[in-house]
């Protein structure tokens, strides 16, 4: 039996990390885009726009993420498309992302003054003019702490595409420990690495929030 | 598209699905319940407890919050055994899940403590009760009413993240959507199947603790 010291394993565990950061990156951009989206949507004046993305919301924010992955990867086969775990993955997760960066963003624009609205629509403001020159600007400030917190949901979210069978981190984790039967310190080592990733992120946001906030009381 | 729904399994392993069904709702019962009261315990350690106990509580809090829920519960039932300690699979993923839950709802509640004017503990000092009288009954309780909305979703969404579980072998009802799968091939229908069953659980949930909330806060708090 081969022996494998404690670098070998880091080693291999950090390869796999990469992975993880480039998932977790291309599904926070993708789903601040389509959450973007939803969000125009969530806060339209047409009434079926927003029940639209309000049903949206509540899908894939009331079913588990694995079950996501999974419909991804079982459901996209059914169009004949041959779905890498790469793929099902990066989709399914840019969608759940979506779902929830759009609530977060969502209450963001509720928290401006109704007054706001009312004086840019007296200036024949469009919404989109409304939106882009008024209201996002103002609650751009008060989003920045959620968004950074939930970037920590989505690193910790990319685990669950080793099911699928997406080598990141998880899955890296698995085969070491197949491979040494040291399960202990190999998870050990994981969830560090984890650490790493999401304990700078969760502190960033914190800390955000109380810049932000100290700001927002001297107005 | 020429893919052929089928639900014709459904008739066949109906009973599959409600054994999962069953497991995971004793899953989120057992879990939510302990874990928060762990979360009740250790907001209480890191907001008014004995100065030595503070740092151990954050490490403890940003410890879970900052790691993936399989990563703990793959560390509770591969990771322990070589210490000793040998789980079944169920006891490994409700202690997964009450560790995890008490991590978040430590926070949650805390922040409802925190929130207590300092008016509060004057008051109930006035009143010759003890601390862990003013505690109770000045302080847990309204901060509980507080964030109570924080809580329940907290609890719907470990709920969901327990479809994790089905990976160490706990038969919760992604574990029977699995089954039917490799028995019937029908992924798809599997998988659709069961997260219908979810999202409904999480709306009724949603709804049952809404109930909770006002069997057990039925007075405006006093703010």
């Amino acid at each position: 039996m081969t022996e494998f010291t404690t670098w070998d394993i880091l080693r291999n565990l950090l390869l796999a990390a990469r992975w993880t950061v480039l998932l977790s990156v291309v599904s926070f951009i993708g789903g601040g885009i389509v959450g973007g989206l939803v969000l125009f949507a969530r806060t339209a004046r047409a009434v079926w726009l927003r029940r639209l993305a309000q049903g949206y919301i509540e899908l894939f924010q009331g079913t588990p993420l694995l079950m996501q992955l999974f419909l991804a990867f079982f459901g996209l086969g059914l169009f004949g498309i041959d779905v890498p775990a790469w793929l099902a993955a990066g989709v399914a997760l840019t969608l759940w992302t979506a779902s929830f960066l759009a609530e977060i963003w969502r209450g963001c624009v509720e928290a401006i003054p109704k007054g706001q609205w009312e004086a840019s629509s007296s200036l024949a403001m469009g919404y989109f003019q409304q939106m882009r020159h008024v209201i996002l600007p103002q609650a751009l400030r008060i989003a920045v702490p959620p968004t950074v917190g939930f970037s920590v949901q989505v690193v910790k979210g990319t685990s669950l595409t080793s099911i699928i069978g997406f080598v990141e981190l998880s899955k890296a984790g698995t085969v070491v420990t197949n491979a040494t039967f040291l399960p202990f310190t190999v998870y050990g080592f994981v969830a560090l690495i984890y650490f790493a990733l999401c304990w700078p992120l969760s502190k960033s946001s914190q800390i955000l929030e109380r810049k932000l906030n100290v700001a927002h009381r001297n107005h | 598209m020429t893919y052929q729904f089928d639900f014709g399994w459904m008739a066949e392993y109906w009973p599959v699905l409600l054994s999962g069904i069953r497991v995971t709702l004793e899953l989120i019962a057992i879990g939510g319940v302990l874990g928060v009261a762990l979360g009740i315990g250790c907001a209480w350690a890191r907001a008014l407890g004995p100065r030595w106990l503070r740092p151990v509580v954050s490490t403890y809090v940003e410890l879970i919050r900052n790691t993936p829920f399989l990563i703990q519960l793959f560390f509770l039932f591969f990771g322990l055994p070589s210490l000793g300690i040998n789980l079944s699979e169920f006891t490994a993923a409700n202690l997964a899940m009450v560790i995890n839950l008490g991590a978040y709802s430590c926070e949650i509640v805390r922040a409802g403590i925190q929130a207590t004017p300092a008016g509060q503990y004057e008051a109930g000092a006035s009143l010759a009760m003890i601390r862990f009288q003013v505690f109770r009954h000045v302080v847990l309780i309204p901060a509980l009413q507080r964030i109570w909305p924080a809580l329940s979703s907290q609890i719907v969404i470990v709920m969901l993240g327990s479809a994790v579980v089905s990976q160490i072998a706990a038969e919760d009802l992604t574990f029977a959507a699995n089954f039917i799968q490799s028995r019937t091939f029908r992924a798809f229908e599997a998988y659709f199947v069961s997260t219908a069953i979810y999202l409904a659980m999480a709306i009724l949930l949603r709804q049952m603790l809404r109930g909770v909330g006002y069997v057990l806060f039925p007075k405006k708090a006093v703010r």
